[in-house]
């Protein structure tokens, strides 16, 4: 394997782990409103991805300063062609990331209100646009003969991206619903909440995987390369969301919650494997001819080795220690373990 | 304003409120991390230290989430608005960047979290070891950003082929003189921010008698890091200074406002009015000799002004307008310098009073007033010096390359203005908020008890919290 498409590849790597763990913290701040009904229980929900929310948002830096490095072109053409998007969902991190830290400092209702409102739609803006920048990644932009995108807002919501879009909301909410339920105590309420909401969030979400799978077929000739075993893939998806809700029936929360993740991997690595089948990173909507091809858009080889080298070393150390940090915080939380009375 | 404008009026903004920010996370995690060493090394005085440590590290935190999130925009930027620039120099530029993330960004964010919210669940010396690591990366970080930086301003070890920068030799950008230059003063204006900080709120508190076993303490720390952070950060700047005359005339001509070539021994413009139209100054006072020192360290030697340099310029790089704004340059410069003269004087005579007075540096009320006044001046020093640097070398994005023009995104204007106007929104708000929420905590002390934190992390309140552990693990 020549060293573009590993980095293509890795690329793929990092979007699919930011994918799963911001995923889950996504799904976790989305579901608080509806599960949490005091104020200790808010906590609670809050404290299940306290320790990690930051080092699961830093996949998604590293996903963007990847793809600099090693396809500088492609960077700046989705960077740049869907900059709307881009700049909904700064707003929507800045804003939610603020609220972990800035929630407690200040004993008001009306303040904790404000930012319980700001980590609910700063979750829900990124999960639903993820979906749609990822659908448009498949369906292309107005890419023209310099390699520059052209159109506006309006051009980044078709009825697939849309549908992309409720397919990442609602597939982020269930796997959020699925890690509760591996860091509540069993013996909760909010537990039981988490289970019933697993349950609602994973048919919802099974729809719309279905649509979505559908429309690309339909539609976007999405698979038509795909041969046999990249078919797996896509069948792979609603397989494994199919079989979450048999496990959340069995009440087998590890495997719902692998499930849940797997799902998450098997989609975003469908939507890499149509890039990568077509040869193409960003088709073009004007003219087949004009859409950004891997080898183009990737960077010089001596930058490639450079990058092979340093993320050879440090992909691995990352991913280890962020598990030790897991491990660490392994313990199951509960909203009465009188932490109001504690100070910080 | 057009696209260009636009853009870079973005830029600007992002990169100062960011760096807001980031000079404090960068400058205190090092004096976190030092003050629990010293907890962590002295029994006898772990109860002290610690509050001191939590307390810090308290204040740390508020303000080191917006760091990591406007990071974000940081990293999203260069694709966003200026992607002719990523395509130009993503062979190169992209490999800090990305260095910076995976050596830094996740050291930090994970780390963080095992230090603060592991305080009851990690052995002490992993405690210690997860705030040095938090501090090590953040080092790291600023770094890799400025070594990017760097190459914008002195590109080194590449070729330009087919449009686009090719990297020829890595080692040479990394060993780029730029970047440690740059490093030095960043690294010890973060100092300078952190160090002044911890002064000020430990001053506000000994002028109070309150909790004055821990404050003088943190005072002392404080003042040892303000010297140095200055000693480094003045000598770094003089040395910039010189240096660029040599890789960046222009940007000096600029800072000295100097349109004509000056005389030998040249003179130092102390107040001038600056009429950038009529390219020159109808008001103008000048000390003798200081001007050859800046440049030289020498009572002689003469350097080219603006004039001059804009011909040379377009010679080598076609007809252009290649002259910054001279006036924001000239006045930024001279209010970053005479606050660095200000904090570094402070800086001294705090270490002086304490070898003269002992304890009663602690009483000693003129000083301490002056430094709960001077919190805010090294954010205004950083500030300026940001401008100084990057407004100087304009019209270029990359020296002698690429210029700014050449660089931005094929966005609309009206794109780029709804951004700006999103993010000035919520950037402002969060200074605010920041601000608010420091003062508000500073103020309180350590015997504030502040409202609860998060459920998975029952960690109790300042009075010798997270180190309970350390009796029973020892």
């Amino acid at each position: 394997m020549d060293l573009v498409t590993l980095w293509f590849w890795l690329i793929a790597l990092t979007f699919t782990l930011y994918f799963f763990l911001e995923g889950f913290d996504f799904g976790v701040d989305i579901l608080r409103p509806t599960l949490a009904r005091t104020e200790a229980e808010e906590r609670a929900l809050t404290g299940t991805i306290g320790p990690f929310w930051d080092g699961n948002e830093v996949w998604v830096i590293a996903a963007a300063g990847l793809m600099f490095s090693t396809f500088p072109v492609w960077y700046g053409a989705v960077f740049s062609g869907m900059y709307p998007l881009f700049v909904l969902i700064l707003l929507a991190l800045l804003l939610r990331g603020v609220s972990f830290e800035y929630r407690n400092q200040v004993d008001s209702e009306r303040w904790r209100a404000f930012w319980d409102w700001m980590s609910f739609g700063g979750s829900v803006v990124p999960s639903f646009l993820w979906g749609v920048i990822m659908a448009k990644l498949i369906e292309g932009l107005p890419v023209n003969a310099d390699a520059r995108v052209e159109g506006g807002f309006a051009a980044m919501f078709t009825p697939f991206s849309l549908v992309g879009g409720v397919t990442t909301l609602l597939l982020f909410t269930l796997h959020g619903a699925n890690f509760l339920l591996l860091r509540l105590h069993t013996d909760t309420v909010l537990y039981n909440r988490a289970r019933k909401a697993a349950l609602r969030w994973g048919a919802l979400a099974t729809a719309a995987i279905v649509a979505f799978v559908v429309m690309g077929y339909v539609t976007e000739d999405l698979f038509e390369d795909f041969g046999v075993v990249p078919w797996a893939f896509p069948i792979a998806a609603f397989l494994t969301l199919a079989s979450i809700w048999l496990a959340l029936v069995r009440r087998r929360d590890t495997l719902a919650f692998t499930m849940s993740g797997l799902t998450v991997l098997f989609a975003t690595v469908t939507v890499f494997i149509a890039l990568y089948t077509r040869g193409e990173v960003l088709p073009s909507t004007l003219d087949p001819d004009f859409g950004l091809t891997l080898e183009e858009t990737a960077s010089q080889q001596y930058t490639l080795v450079l990058m092979t080298w340093v993320g050879g070393i440090f992909l691995p150390l990352i991913i280890g220690y962020q598990i030790w940090n897991y491990y660490v915080f392994r313990e199951r939380v509960r909203p009465d373990e009188g932490a109001l009375n504690h100070g910080y | 304003m057009d696209v260009v404008e636009l853009s870079r009026f973005q830029f600007a903004s992002t990169s100062i409120f960011h760096f807001f920010f980031v000079s404090l996370t960068v400058g205190l995690a090092f004096l976190i991390a030092v003050m629990e060493t010293i907890a962590y090394a002295r029994r006898d005085r772990r109860e002290v230290y610690g509050k001191m440590t939590n307390f810090f590290g308290h204040l740390f935190l508020i303000n080191f989430a917006v760091g990591v999130v406007t990071g974000i925009v940081q990293e999203f930027q260069f694709g966003m608005n200026w992607s002719e620039y990523s395509d130009f120099v993503g062979n190169i530029f992209g490999v800090p960047l990305a260095l910076e993330v995976l050596m830094a960004f996740f050291l930090e964010s994970t780390f963080i979290g095992l230090w603060w919210f592991g305080k009851d669940r990690l052995r002490p010396w992993m405690r210690l070891a997860s705030i040095w690591l938090v501090a090590i990366g953040t080092q790291i970080s600023a770094f890799w950003i400025v070594l990017a930086n760097a190459w914008m301003h002195h590109p080194v070890g590449y070729e330009v082929v087919d449009g686009q920068a090719r990297l020829t030799d890595f080692g040479a950008v990394v060993f780029n003189y730029k970047a440690w230059l740059y490093f030095a003063h960043v690294q010890g204006s973060a100092w300078v921010v952190a160090a002044f900080f911890v002064l000020g709120i430990s001053a506000f508190h000994l002028l109070r008698r309150q909790d004055t076993d821990v404050y003088s303490r943190s005072l002392r720390i404080g003042l040892v890091f303000a010297a140095v952070g200055t000693v480094f950060s003045v000598v770094s700047g003089h040395t910039e200074a010189q240096v660029a005359r040599e890789d960046q005339p222009m940007k000096f001509a600029a800072m000295e406002a100097q349109w004509e070539t000056s005389d030998s021994p040249a003179p130092w413009s102390l107040f001038a009015v600056i009429d950038q139209g009529r390219r020159e100054n109808p008001f103008n006072v000048e000390i003798p000799y200081v001007g050859s020192i800046l440049a030289y360290n020498s009572l002689e030697g003469r350097y080219d002004g603006i004039n001059q340099i804009e011909e040379q310029y377009d010679e080598a790089y076609g007809e252009d307008d290649y002259t910054p704004p001279v006036a924001w340059v000239y006045w930024s410069f001279r209010i970053m310098v005479a606050i660095g003269s200000l904090l570094l004087a402070t800086a001294f005579l705090g270490l002086f009073l304490w070898w003269r007075r002992k304890r009663g540096l602690d009483t000693t009320r003129w000083f301490l007033r002056a430094l709960v006044l001077f919190i805010p001046l090294p954010w205004i020093a950083n500030f300026t010096g940001w401008m100084v640097t990057e407004m100087g070398r304009q019209p270029f994005m990359v020296y002698g390359e690429l210029t700014v023009t050449e660089g931005v995104s094929p966005n609309t204007a009206g794109e780029v203005l709804a951004g700006l106007v999103g993010l000035w929104v919520v950037y402002l708000a969060l200074i605010g908020l920041d601000v608010y929420l420091l003062s508000v905590t500073a103020r309180a002390g350590i015997h504030r008890r502040p409202e609860a934190q998060l459920v998975a992390a029952p960690a109790p309140d300042y009075e010798g919290a997270g180190f309970q552990g350390y009796e029973k693990r020892d």
